[in-house]
């Protein structure tokens, strides 16, 4: 199997060399092969990935534009909602749901061209940092196998990072695409807070939830956010700001005199080899002509507490829909409508999605509504404030992604507390809306890959893809 | 100890969600481990401080978002109840509200 890129597939294509069928096949039976190892996927879609390439083989034997991502294998996270095909966010209250609509998300890539493979395992309704809290199985990490590939999105990482996909789509609430994409060793991208539409996203967190892509390199992921980002009717969040072409304005990337900003407070708390290979990366980007300066986020300690009291507030409401009534799983153990009710979330949901439900309701009800979610909620404030006074003074953040590489399968899992300090790097940037990503940096000795994270400001993504770029060829 | 089991009952009731016993036992100490980490935020001074309830930028033009209030075809009502555990007549079944 050739590991392939857009690029590649786009020239290949139009070399003849092959056809988006046979490209299509290739990853079909690629995926159907390596799942087993992985258990990246939930399902593949042969019929409609067969149906989408035999589209672009005939619109290119026609002349026809076929355009940005023609024949690219992409895998899609099961949050995502496609028409017609099973979307189970990881749960067994959705086990059976076939939605009614795609995901804009989704609606654009395969207007691109794009040709979708399959449904990618997660964490259940994205709660989770190993992909150990899905309905299906845990997700193996293809570089380890008896690690966690990260999580939520970890099925759309070991996707990517297997190369059954070339490209694939996560969620990212508060470190979702960036932590698994460091685990696995592939690009993660976090856009601006309403740059992607959220139409079609099964709702956590309403004011932190994100799509973003996968990739094995930058130009790759630049080429997909290009194609899902901008104003969507039907996302009354998502931002009209035009969106560039972001590949192309990779072809200049030069960087020198570029500031960049390392965190003395993520500093003090990154140790081991994660540290050292930020520091390598910070040393690069010196030699590459950036100036690299300390800046201060003052208040990053108070961020866990602030994203745990938002995240499981937004999503007690968010997920008070699962009724057994509309759709998803319903308990055939009940008598009266309250009885259903409690019974179907109480089979319906996993061990983690009733620890956020129960959290968030306990936030929101009456006598501690000021005292955890207002409070959050201006705490928040003041950590969207530490980044704005910090683009005043560089063009970048760059920082660890997780506090450590892979950890092994079960290792974390009866510790919540712990799984949730591990978010520690990636919430700052997700409580602010800011663009972030994570960008391979080398691997620990034992050959697990770290990731550099690089964030920037509200609607910098280009800023941000050239840094990644420049330090992904130097 | 913050809560008592009694707590984690009531927030269950509140939630609509049945717990067994042991899960209740597991959810009072893991609320309890969770709720330490959330009450540092009792020490952080937010005197004069706005809270955020969404990601609001500067530039009106990007948060203009107010669609035209146009007359658009919904879903199909066959559509719509076709994930439905229970559904006739064309509408959701649910189990009896009234007592005779």
């Amino acid at each position: 199997m050739t590991l392939h890129t857009i690029t590649s597939i786009r020239d290949g294509l139009r070399a003849r060399q092959f056809s988006a069928v046979e490209i299509a096949r290739e990853a079909l039976e690629f995926a159907e092969r390596e799942n087993p190892k992985t258990n990246a996927y939930l399902m593949l879609s042969p019929e409609r990935a067969l149906a989408a390439a035999a589209e672009v083989d005939r619109k290119l034997a026609a002349g026809e534009d076929v355009g940005a991502l023609a024949g690219v294998p992409i895998a899609v996270k099961d949050v995502i909602l496609t028409k017609g095909l099973r979307s189970t966010c990881g749960s067994k209250m959705l086990e059976h749901y076939i939605p009614p609509y795609d995901a804009t998300a989704v609606a654009r890539i395969e207007s691109a061209g794009g040709v979708l493979i399959g449904k990618t395992n997660c964490d259940e309704f994205a709660m989770g940092s190993s992909n150990e809290n899905s309905f299906f199985g845990p997700v193996r990490n293809p570089v380890a196998l008896d690690r966690v590939p990260g999580g939520s999105s970890g099925g759309s990482a070991a996707a990517v990072a297997q190369g059954t996909a070339v490209v694939s789509l996560g969620s990212d609430t508060g470190g979702s695409i960036r932590q698994p994409a460091s685990f696995c060793g592939v690009v993660g991208v976090t856009p601006t807070y309403g740059r992607v539409s959220r139409y079609g996203l099964v709702a956590f967190a309403s004011s932190l939830d994100h799509i973003g892509p996968f990739a094995r390199n930058v130009r790759d992921a630049a080429t997909v956010m290009s194609v899902m980002a901008g104003r969507d009717p039907m996302d009354s969040t998502s931002a009209a700001a035009p969106v560039p072409d972001y590949a192309a304005g990779l072809n200049d990337c030069d960087v020198r005199g570029m500031k960049i900003g390392l965190p003395v407070e993520y500093m003090k708390h990154a140790t081991g080899e994660t540290a050292d290979r930020i520091h390598d990366a910070v040393a690069k980007y010196g030699r590459m002509g950036c100036e690299v300066r300390d800046i201060s986020l003052p208040s990053t300690d108070f961020a866990i507490a602030t994203y745990y009291v938002i995240c499981t507030a937004e999503a007690s409401a968010n997920l008070a829909r699962f009724d057994g009534v509309r759709y998803g799983y319903r308990s055939a153990a009940s008598g009266t409508l309250s009885e259903m009710y409690r019974n179907t979330r109480g089979e319906g949901f996993g061990a983690e999605v009733k620890r956020r439900i129960m959290l968030g309701t306990y936030v929101l009800s009456h006598g501690y509504y000021d005292a955890y979610y207002l409070k959050a909620q201006k705490v928040r404030a003041m950590i969207a404030r530490d980044f704005t006074n910090a683009f005043q003074q560089v063009d970048a953040v760059v920082a660890p992604v997780s506090p450590y590489p892979a950890f092994r399968i079960g290792e974390k899992v009866n510790d919540p507390v712990a799984m949730y300090l591990s978010d520690i790097y990636t919430i700052t940037g997700s409580l602010a809306g800011i663009p972030c990503m994570s960008v391979p940096c080398g691997t620990t000795a034992e050959g697990l890959p770290v990731g550099l994270q690089i964030l920037c400001n509200h609607f910098e993504e280009q800023k941000m893809f050239r840094l990644a770029h420049a330090f992904e060829n130097s | 100890m913050r809560l008592t089991e009694k707590d984690v009952r009531y927030v269950a009731a509140l939630a609509n969600l049945n717990l067994t016993d042991e899960e209740t036992g597991r959810m009072l100490h893991d609320l309890d481990g969770i709720l330490a980490q959330m009450d540092t935020l009792a020490g952080i001074d937010t005197e004069g401080i706005e809270p955020m309830a969404q990601v609001l930028f500067g530039d009106a033009d990007e948060t203009a978002t107010l669609r035209a209030d146009l007359e658009r075809p919904t879903l199909e009502n066959e559509v719509a109840l076709g994930n439905a555990a229970l559904s006739g007549n064309g509408y959701f079944k649910v189990p009896r509200v009234i007592e005779r």
